[in-house]
């Protein structure tokens, strides 16, 4: 990448003007002691894959026990930590450190920013992940093995853990910690740091839903420590936060992490859609239609966001007209998701497609994540729900919109922007083998568990009755067929690009010879992108995706391999 | 950003390579790490969590030695004083959200789990129940489960009000402080900052008396039912955050005393007294939730 | 395998077939949905996939050059605005049906413990009734080892040493709650499902239209037997659940043990080894010998103390994982009890008599 593995900082002297940044270090402490945004998003990057397999690994162990009925492989107990884990590395360890990555990227270089606002902070902000994983990772060796209640440790069933329960609350606090400083880093780097004339309004949309995103983040993740916290108390010193025999109330602790985790389902969701609006455009050759309304839309997908928590609860019995105020809040996120897909439908209408990788993950996400978003409506259905509810058809609702979803949009985000951080093209044909692999796998994978839940099969379950085995023999298959698929991602399309292997690519991948194509401005400078860019503010065109100022963005040596208007033929 | 900022400040400083963030998390890892075995009985926790924080506090006070470095060398121009202007706000947001949970469980403990466990259909469950808030009475009716020894309640006289009138002055003095430090009256400036510094002192101790009176004179404990987890909760997190503002106002008059800051430039003086007038602000809100009301 | 009538069919696309109204009507809502957004569904991506094949570049289409339109966006916040509160207004038709659980015929609480379902019948026909409901051992047994071969049972484990027995065409109200942990009661074919939560009582209703079996399961995460805890409802016509009620009333009777009664070690030892493998072997292991966590009673000083009050509090109240066992009758405690210090390599000679058990119940 502008360098991940070759540590190419840049030659003393070629920039007179800056000599504060001129020894970027090498070797390990280049890594360890970052404070340049592109590496530190690399970390991030990497730390999630890693996170990723790792949960993934874990999810194979759950659908290989579940290939067929009958205990083979696990007690129900370890059963049950793989399931709790896999839900947590997921979501805190995969999801959300990955998309803090590419803000980390791309934010400072789509803004025209010299780096991130707090940049030391920023490299704490990742750090303290380390720490975090490691706790949650190491928890399978503890006395009593990893917390077993759930991602969602529900209380009273965490009184019940041993002391790894302890160690993965600590390790929710450090993640956290960490993520609150992100935000805070973000929406300081957007609000502060943007070039002359990058009006709020003229940013792009992957800086946008950043931008909300992060407000999400540091309004719910303080209000999980607090649940967390009092889970802490209630198990080692004697409060009764969530113990009905002293006045407390379990549910409580439902409404209080719902608070939290239901902001937290579209903190992984808005900048997968930040992604595809970048992406769509791109391939489309054509601007992204209602750019203002994909911003309102965005914003309203947040603050509803707030009010709809008890969707998760409708069979822990609530009065009825809760249930109703819950219903109809969750149903009305139908309408600002409308519009973006309505957006990204007419962004494309008209339009000059080509189908690189990128937009086959970004169209596939529009499709398949449009299923998971109905089946969410259904699930919103009260009624409906009530025999839904904790069934695999929830399960596959989540994974309809988390891996179809934020996944997917990671996936074409991987293979957009990959040129501009590795200075290496991908090989196209493996492109296309890992998507089309993917989405089918993923199809077998997960639908079928939508008839599992009608059928009522329970989620968080290490065994079922023997009609359930078919379904589930089919899922089985198919997350193993997955799980291979993201290995070739890895090994035939990420490796070969960190490794500089690979056809060079030019400044701007995307582009047409007439410019139409990607906009913005990571593609005014080269690729790999240097380590350093925009020290000084650039100045831009009215649309604010291009460069006036050519000096301030002078052509560095390491990054002549293409002239930096090739074009590439599409 | 206008063109003038640019003009100004064509460089947003960006610090070199450091070591300190990866430094500061190793040390959290035997904290918590520790920690997490210590309160389940593992007695080599205790010294992992010692060293963990004595390693924390040794990376901070290094961390915080550089930046005040930087910033008393002019590195830090006018975008990047904005900046710290937004994510202090920002991190006092979350703070606020953070207290948001824990009054959010005294409300709910309140108007909610107290009254529907002592009501008509929770009568099949616990019969002897009476919803009564506080619910200090003697034997089943303190709690449910009657697990709950009497207790009696921390009334508003004297501590707490002395409390408030403590931190209210600290927030007086701490403007005054600010106003000289405007004025380029250094002087008063710190001797007002160190009065500031003592009244939060004060406060901690005062609060600190109020917990061995209810411990030993009210038999109020953290374990008294919801009244008892509430009110430590909520009084405990916020005198850690008073501890926590004290700190800060402690280091900024120490700052004060090596002639750091100037009257037009001084935001490490402004963040902690934002800091403080927010810690402050909490305190009325529990002062009237919960020990009047 | 074939289908069970009341449960899952063998590769059952669907929700069950509906015993009750709301089931019927929560099925309607679901193809209502189903059949809406499949529409949507297709409307929207036809759309999509015409651009696709039409707009593409390699058939040498240009771009246009739109790229907003208040009105198109207008109406398409419009639009949907108004398909949504078109879904809206059945279910909630549905759910306020659903919640309405006054005028009961019957009213059964359902206690959930780690791991099985207590009920106790409090109001109408067969007050008083109350039993346990636990997994049969046979289908853990299999589970345990793999499911292999082909003569697993049809209602592999949802078959229950004694399951929940009503009346048809009666409403009958389900008091939820439970013991140590939250669980969920359910059943599909009765389109029901109530969280159990601990400490607070919770209802919900149903009225059978149909006799049969209908089986659910637990559905709310409560540890490692979460799976194993299935859900029998018997609906029978009135007169043989009043059949019922008389048998199980006189069982009561003759299976009241006399808490005063004396016991030689030989039968309440007997007696406890069946009491330990309903209820104890779960997490102790039939070999006593404990798991992770779940400690050794095998050797443990506890079991082997001469001060036999330790044990009983113990089982009595519970402590840390393990759960209180209050609800067992004295002689059971005391079988088990006594079974636990004299069995394995335990070899204390005590006996424990219900008395004691019941001396220590009060304290
Ligand atoms: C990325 C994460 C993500 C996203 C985006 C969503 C999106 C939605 N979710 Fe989902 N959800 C989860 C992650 C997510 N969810 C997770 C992880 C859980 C389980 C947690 C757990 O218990 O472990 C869950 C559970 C969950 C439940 C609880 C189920 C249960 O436990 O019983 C419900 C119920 O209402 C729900 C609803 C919805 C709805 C209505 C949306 C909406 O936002 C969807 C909106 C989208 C569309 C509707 C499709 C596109 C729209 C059109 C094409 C326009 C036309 C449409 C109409 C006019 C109808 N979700
Ligand atoms: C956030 C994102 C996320 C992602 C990406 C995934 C990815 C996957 N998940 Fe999911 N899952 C959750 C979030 C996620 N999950 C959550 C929140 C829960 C709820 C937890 C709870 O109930 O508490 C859950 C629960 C859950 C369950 C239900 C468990 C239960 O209720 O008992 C299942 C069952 O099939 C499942 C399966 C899978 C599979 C097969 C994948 C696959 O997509 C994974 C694919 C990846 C790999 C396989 C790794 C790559 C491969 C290797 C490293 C090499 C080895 C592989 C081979 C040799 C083949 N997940
Ligand atoms: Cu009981 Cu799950
Ligand atoms: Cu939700």
């Amino acid at each position: 990448m502008s360098a991940v593995l070759d540590p190419h900082g840049h030659a003393p002297g070629d920039h007179a003007h800056d000599d504060h940044h001129d020894h970027a270090p090498a070797g390990w402490r280049r890594w360890v002691y970052a404070t340049n945004h592109k590496d530190i998003g690399t970390l991030y990057l990497l730390f999630a894959f890693f996170m990723l397999m790792f949960g993934g690994v874990l999810a194979l162990l759950i659908r290989a026990e579940l290939f067929q009925p009958g205990l083979q492989i696990v007690n129900p107990e370890l059963f049950n930590q793989l399931t709790t884990m896999h839900g947590l590395i997921m979501v805190f360890g995969a999801i959300m450190p990955a998309f803090v990555g590419f803000a980390n990227w791309m934010i400072p270089l789509q803004i025209g920013a010299p780096d991130m606002a707090f940049a030391r902070m920023n490299n704490f902000s990742f750090w303290l992940m380390v720490p975090a994983g490691i706790m949650l990772l190491g928890s399978f060796f503890m006395p009593g093995g990893a917390p077993a209640a759930g991602w969602t440790l529900y209380a009273p069933l965490t009184l019940q853990m041993g002391p790894s329960m302890d160690a993965g609350i600590f390790a929710m606090h450090i993640l956290g910690a960490s993520s609150i400083m992100g935000s805070i880093n973000i929406i300081v780097t957007i609000l502060n740091m943007r070039a002359p004339g990058m009006t709020l309004m003229k940013m792009p949309m992957f800086a946008w839903t950043w931008l909300i995103t992060a407000y999400l983040l540091i309004a719910v993740m303080p209000v999980l420590a607090g649940a967390i916290t009092m889970t802490l108390t209630d198990r080692h010193f004697g409060t009764v936060f969530f113990n009905p025999a002293g006045g407390g109330d379990p549910v409580m602790y439902q409404h209080i992490f719902w608070f939290f985790g239901h902001p937290e389902v579209y903190i992984m969701i808005l900048p997968a859609f930040g992604i595809v609006s970048q992406v769509v455009p791109a391939f489309a050759r054509k601007r992204l239609f209602g750019y203002a309304s994909m911003v309102y839309a965005t914003s309203s997908i947040a603050i509803l966001s707030f009010i709809v928590w008890a969707h998760h609860m409708f069979t822990t019995g609530m009065p009825v007209t809760g249930q109703l105020f819950f219903m109809y809040a969750t149903m009305l996120i139908a309408v600002p998701t409308a519009v973006k897909i309505f957006n990204w439908i007419a962004t494309m209408w008209q339009g000059s497609m080509t189908f690189e990788t990128p937009m086959l993950f970004a169209v596939g996400f529009i499709f398949v994540f449009t299923m998971g978003g109905f089946t969410g409506l259904i699930l919103a259905m009260a009624p409906i729900d009530l025999l839904l509810q904790d069934t695999y058809y929830v399960v596959a609702h989540f994974h309809y919109v988390l891996v179809a979803g934020s996944l997917y949009a990671m996936f074409a985000g991987v293979y957009y922007w990959m040129p501009k951080w590795t200075g290496v093209m991908y090989v196209e044909s493996r492109g296309k083998i890992h998507f089309w692999w993917t989405l089918i796998a993923f199809n077998v994978t997960f639908f079928p568990m939508h008839f599992l839940g009608l059928a009522g099969m329970p989620r968080r379950y290490a065994d079922y009755p023997m009609q359930f085995a078919d379904f589930n023999a089919i899922a089985s298959v198919g997350a193993f067929a997955f799980g291979i698929a993201q290995v070739y991602f890895f090994f035939f399309v990420v490796l070969p690009c960190m490794r500089g292997k690979g056809e060079p690519a030019p400044q701007r991948p995307w582009n047409d010879p007439d410019g139409k194509g990607a906009e913005g401005l990571e593609w005014e400078v080269p690729s790999p992108a240097p380590f350093h860019t925009f020290e000084t503010p650039p100045r831009l065109d009215a649309t604010a995706t291009r460069i006036l100022d050519t000096r301030v963005q002078p052509e560095r040596k390491e990054a002549v391999h293409v002239a930096p208007e090739a074009p590439k033929a599409a | 950003m206008s063109a003038s900022a640019h003009g100004t400040t064509p460089h947003y400083f960006v610090p070199q390579p450091s070591r300190h963030p990866a430094f500061a998390a190793f040390g959290l890892f035997f904290l918590f790490f520790g920690l997490a075995n210590w309160i389940n009985g593992a007695d080599w926790g205790v010294y992992s969590f010692a060293f963990g924080l004595l390693w924390l506090f040794g990376v901070l006070f290094q961390w915080f030695r550089d930046s005040i470095r930087e910033s008393e060398g002019g590195q830090y121009g006018r975008k990047i004083e904005l900046s710290f202007r937004w994510s202090m706000s920002w991190f006092i947001f979350s703070e606020v959200m953070f207290f948001g949970a824990f009054f959010t469980a005294l409300w709910w403990m309140r108007a909610h789990s107290v009254p529907e466990l002592g009501g008509i259909d929770n009568s099949l469950l616990w019969p002897d129940f009476k919803a009564i808030w506080p619910s200090r009475g003697v034997g089943a009716t303190a709690s449910p489960a009657g697990i709950i020894e009497p207790f009696q309640t921390m009334t508003p006289f004297w501590l707490p009000t002395i409390n408030t009138a403590l931190l209210l002055s600290s927030g007086v003095t701490l403007t005054i402080a600010h106003h000289a430090l405007r004025e380029n009256h250094r002087g008063r400036t710190i001797a007002f900052m160190w009065l500031t510094v003592l009244l939060g002192l004060v406060f901690l101790f005062v609060q600190g008396y109020e917990y061995f009176h209810a411990y030993s004179d009210l038999n109020l404990k953290l374990t008294s039912g919801a009244y008892g987890s509430t009110f430590f909760m909520l009084t405990g997190f916020h005198g850690f955050h008073v501890f926590i503002g004290m700190l800060m106002l402690l280091f900024i008059t120490l700052r004060l005393m090596k002639g750091h800051f100037t009257a037009d430039k001084h935001f490490g003086f402004e963040g902690a007294a934002w800091y403080w007038h927010f810690v402050d602000v909490v305190w009325l809100g529990l002062y009237i939730l919960v020990y009047w009301l | 395998v074939q289908d069970l009538p009341g449960g899952p069919a063998v590769r059952q696309l669907n929700l069950h077939e509906a015993a009750t109204r709301i089931a019927v009507e929560i099925s309607w809502l679901h193809w209502f949905m189903l059949i809406t957004c499949i529409v949507i569904f297709i409307a929207v991506f036809s759309v999509m996939f015409y651009s696709i094949w039409k707009h593409r570049k390699s058939v040498g289409h240009k771009p246009a050059n739109f790229h907003e339109s208040v009105t198109v966006e207008v109406i398409w916040t419009i639009i949907p605005f108004l398909i949504v509160i078109g879904m809206a207004l059945p279910a909630t038709k549905v759910l306020v049906a659903s919640k309405d659980t006054s005028n009961a015929d019957l009213t059964i609480k359902a206690t959930g413990y780690q791991w099985k379902w207590g009920y106790d019948y409090l109001s109408g026909e067969g007050q008083g009734v109350s039993f346990l409901s636990t997994l049969d051992s046979t289908h853990r047994e299999i589970s345990n080892d793999g499911a292999k071969g082909a003569d697993i049972p049809t209602d592999y484990l949802l078959k229950v040493d004694n399951p929940m027995v009503v009346p048809v065409n009666k409403k009958i109200r389900i008091i939820t709650t439970a013991n140590d942990v939250i669980h969920a009661w359910g059943i599909p074919a009765f389109g029901v499902k109530q969280d159990a939560i601990p400490g607070f009582v919770r209802d919900t209703w149903f009225r059978s239209e149909k006799t049969g079996d209908f089986y659910g399961q637990c559905y709310e995460l409560c540890g490692k037997e979460h799976a194993y805890m299935p859900i029998h409802v018997k609906v029978l016509s009135a007169a043989d659940y009043s059949k019922w009620v008389d048998g199980e009333k006189k069982k009561m009777a003759a299976k009241q043990d006399d808490p005063t009664k004396v016991w030689t070690m030989t039968d309440i030892v007997a007696r406890g080894e069946k009491v330990y493998a309903n209820n104890c072997a779960a997490c102790h292991q039939a070999n006593g010998k404990g798991a992770g966590p779940i400690k050794a009673l095998d050797g443990s000083p506890i079991v082997l103390a001469a001060d036999k009050s330790q044990e009983i509090a113990i089982v009595l109240n519970g402590k840390g994982a393990m759960p209180a066992w209050k609800q067992l009758s004295d002689t059971d405690l005391a079988a088990v009890i006594s079974y636990t210090k004299n069995t394995w390599s335990n070899k204390t000679e005590q006996l424990v008599q219900p008395a004691e058990v019941l001396a220590q119940r009060g304290k």
